[in-house]
């Protein structure tokens, strides 16, 4: 071969080194929800950075790509660039293709996205580290479940800093996987959450049951669930107070783990 | 010239069933000798060589290994013909020269395919029709050749040898009318193009390109170091020739000759018009890394060339004096990369279909510029999706209880686990397409009734009752079809 290409390269002393924008303010992306952005994110998520969600349980998986497609799609509103999802050949036999006209009716511009279907993890991640540093990419999705062993501390951090220093964000969806050390800005654990009844007992708009495991250098241990506006393209809080309450159980608006409050009884 | 397959050892022929029987397609000189010929019947063939052995004639093989030679002969000319079923007709108009004189060039030519198994007969004219009726026939001088040099029928040539006529010689003086007035003027169209009195146009094998680059070496370069910037250099180039051009190449094929006459070819494709060579570096890099067997330079390659194979027009782009914001938002060049990395069928891209029935509604397509808007959205403002953001393709069967047969689905068992629906919304009936159907309307399918509902944990799906109870079946069955997020 001409050169080595294989994936899992040494990362160059520069890229260790690199820190590029240390002692500037980050740019932030917010989500729209206060309490989040403002309590916990100082400002919002990272707009040029890893971050790392986790599904809570078996069949989240449309709750859990789901949410990070609607984070992309907001970077992709702030930013303005395309939005680039990698995934498994393997992973429409399991959980299906996406489904054009399901993302156009959650509001995502379904010509600015190309979705990669590729034959492996290596490819996904060498697929993905391309779109990562390529300027005309707002958001790359990588869709990536499992144990994955070329995964490693090193490769995240490939990832963090290819973001970092092309303003990309790269969201990497990790399905079932435990959690293992990594290079992510913020990680989080996906759920469904039950959504506010329509007319007729009809299920109502798309619900996430949200909690933040890990941050850098900020607190963790978020909770909250949040739904998706698709008229202004935003989160919004779950806000029980408007129309009839659902649940047979009250659900509050936003549970702070560990701080003597309700916690949700279910396993989020 | 003519190729013929021949077996040192025994008498060989090929066989091929003619006008009910078995008949000789082709012979090794050896049974050629023993007095067989083309056409005769195996029986009589066994009755003369009773050990005879025999293979079908493949006539397609046959000629798929002339094309292949015909491949061979671009060394010598870029004006190749494959001339079925056992010829090719190379120009050699301004190339012997390359290959030090016509002679020289015929050895050449003989050992290549001597080399490869062949006994090959060889003849040069200044007319293609007259090189042809020289290879085949043997003999340097046109005029003394038989009338079977005219490539026409046998009543013609009958009809000539009754006139007295028995060689191209005879004919070449006649005036032409006359000629044709008794023999057809496809008999003197055929003289002049077999003496050259006409010169006939070859419809050569590779079309000339446009935009070439090409460049030969002294002595043949092996390191791949100096392949790429063989490479890189024919592109700048060729972006020479693009711009005086006003075009923008969409393929472009770089081909390696090594010295032993294999020639390594690498083709790429861009999503859009280009000539950067930094952007075909990258790409051609791609196409290198992504080889199954990577490039063996063997004893070396000794010429290098690279065709603009597809080119469209291309403006020449003022640059602005002011610092540009990055490249915006121009993701092809990322896609090409990717597409020459991991194959087309890789690089998916949300289409839209005019159907009602959802896996024909919205599909992933390969073309990159295929696009759609979702027509017939039927959303309103502040309610939920109600498309799937999965689709499972195929759908997967679930056990469903419901109240009554036709009625919404209270809980249902998927992948082993129980699920209570909690809400639910429905049915969305979609009818079948029965006009898709073969039978049309007397068969129109079943239709469908798709439910979004929710279970107690929150988790959205789209099922769906296929068929409709008492009216189209019994025993409708359900199915998972989407996940919703």
């Amino acid at each position: 071969m001409f050169r080595d290409s294989s994936f899992p390269a040494r990362l160059d002393a520069s890229g260790v080194a690199a820190a590029p924008f240390a002692g500037q303010p980050l740019a932030r992306m917010r989500l729209g929800v206060t309490e989040a952005d403002d309590t916990w994110l100082e400002g919002g998520l990272v707009a040029h950075g890893l971050h790392e969600f986790y599904m809570a349980g078996a069949k989240e998986t449309a709750a859990l790509n789901g949410f990070v497609l609607l984070l992309a799609a907001l970077r992709q509103h702030q930013h303005g660039r395309e939005i680039i999802w990698a995934r498994e050949v393997k992973a429409t036999k399991q959980n299906g293709h996406p489904y054009g006209p399901g993302l156009a009716e959650l509001g995502i511009d379904t010509d600015r996205m190309t979705l990669l279907a590729l034959p492996d993890a290596k490819a996904v991640l060498r697929a993905a580290l391309d779109a990562t540093r390529d300027a005309a990419v707002s958001a790359v999705l990588i869709e990536l479940g499992g144990k994955q062993p070329l995964l490693d501390l090193t490769a995240t951090r490939r990832f963090a800093l290819a973001a970092a220093e092309n303003d990309t964000m790269a969201l990497l969806s990790r399905g079932t996987a435990k959690p293992s050390p990594s290079a992510a800005h913020t990680r989080w654990q996906v759920a469904a959450a039950p959504s506010r009844a329509l007319e007729a007992h009809a299920p109502g708009v798309p619900a996430f049951a949200l909690e933040l495991l890990r941050q850098r250098g900020g607190r963790d241990g978020l909770r909250l669930i949040m739904e998706w506006d698709r008229d202004t393209a935003s989160f919004r809080i779950r806000s029980d107070v408007a129309g009839t309450p659902p649940l047979s159980r009250p659900h509050p608006a936003v549970v702070i783990g560990g701080a003597g409050g309700e916690r949700r009884s279910r396993a989020a | 010239m003519n190729g013929g397959l021949a077996r040192p050892d025994s008498p060989f022929a090929l066989v091929e069933k003619q006008r009910g029987a078995m008949r000789l397609a082709a012979l090794s000189r050896q049974a050629a000798e023993l007095g067989l010929a083309c056409g005769m019947a195996l029986a009589d063939a066994r009755g003369i060589v009773p050990d005879l052995a025999t293979l079908p004639h493949d006539a397609e093989a046959d000629t798929m290994l002339v094309e292949k030679m015909a491949q061979q002969c671009i060394a010598y000319t870029p004006s190749v013909m494959p001339d079925p079923p056992n010829g090719i007709l190379l120009d050699i108009t301004g190339c012997d020269h390359l290959h030090g004189g016509e002679d020289s060039m015929r050895e050449k030519i003989a050992v290549l395919f001597r080399q490869r198994g062949f006994t090959l007969s060889m003849g040069a004219a200044d007319t293609p029709d007259a090189a042809r009726a020289l290879s085949r026939l043997g003999g340097d001088d046109i005029c003394a050749l038989p009338l079977e040099a005219l490539d026409t029928d046998e009543t013609t040539r009958t009809a000539l040898r009754r006139a007295g006529f028995r060689s191209i010689g005879d004919l070449v003086g006649l005036p032409p009318a006359p000629l044709a007035t008794r023999f057809g003027s496809q008999l003197v169209r055929l003289l002049d193009r077999l003496i050259g009195r006409k010169d006939p146009h070859i419809v050569p094998h590779l079309p000339p390109q446009d935009i070439r680059a090409e460049l030969c070496f002294a002595e043949p370069i092996g390191r791949h170091g100096d392949v790429l910037d063989a490479i890189e250099w024919l592109a700048t180039q060729a972006a020479g020739q693009l711009t005086e051009a006003g075009q923008g190449g969409r393929a472009f094929l770089a081909s390696l000759y090594r010295s032993d006459g294999y020639i390594a070819r690498l083709r790429i494709e861009t999503g859009a018009p280009t000539r950067d060579p930094a952007l075909l570096m990258r790409l051609f890099n791609e196409r290198i890394d992504s080889l199954s067997d990577p490039l063996d330079p063997g004893f070396g390659y000794d010429s290098v060339t690279l065709d603009v194979s597809h080119a469209e027009a291309l403006e020449v782009k003022q640059h602005s004096l002011a610092p540009e914001q990055g490249d915006n938002g121009d993701i092809g060049p990322l896609l090409d990369r990717l597409a020459v990395r991991y194959g087309p069928a890789a690089i998916l891209r949300f289409a839209a279909g005019n159907s009602h029935i959802p896996e024909r509604a919205g599909f992933l397509a390969k073309a990159r510029n295929e696009k759609g808007e979702y027509t017939g959205s039927m959303h309103e403002t502040s309610e939920p999706p109600l498309r799937p953001l999965f689709l499972l393709d195929p759908p997967q069967q679930v056990e469903v209880l419901a109240a009554i047969p036709d009625g919404p689905p209270r809980r249902f068992r998927w992948r082993g686990e129980q699920h209570l629906v909690r809400l639910y919304e429905g049915p969305e009936r979609i009818a079948p397409e029965w006009w898709r159907r073969r039978l049309g309307h007397e068969q129109p399918g079943f239709s469908r009734d798709y439910y979004r509902v929710e279970d107690e944990n929150g988790r959205r799906f789209w099922l769906v009752r296929h068929g409709l109870y008492g009216r189209e079946t019994d025993q409708p069955r359900w199915y998972v079809h989407g996940l919703f997020a």
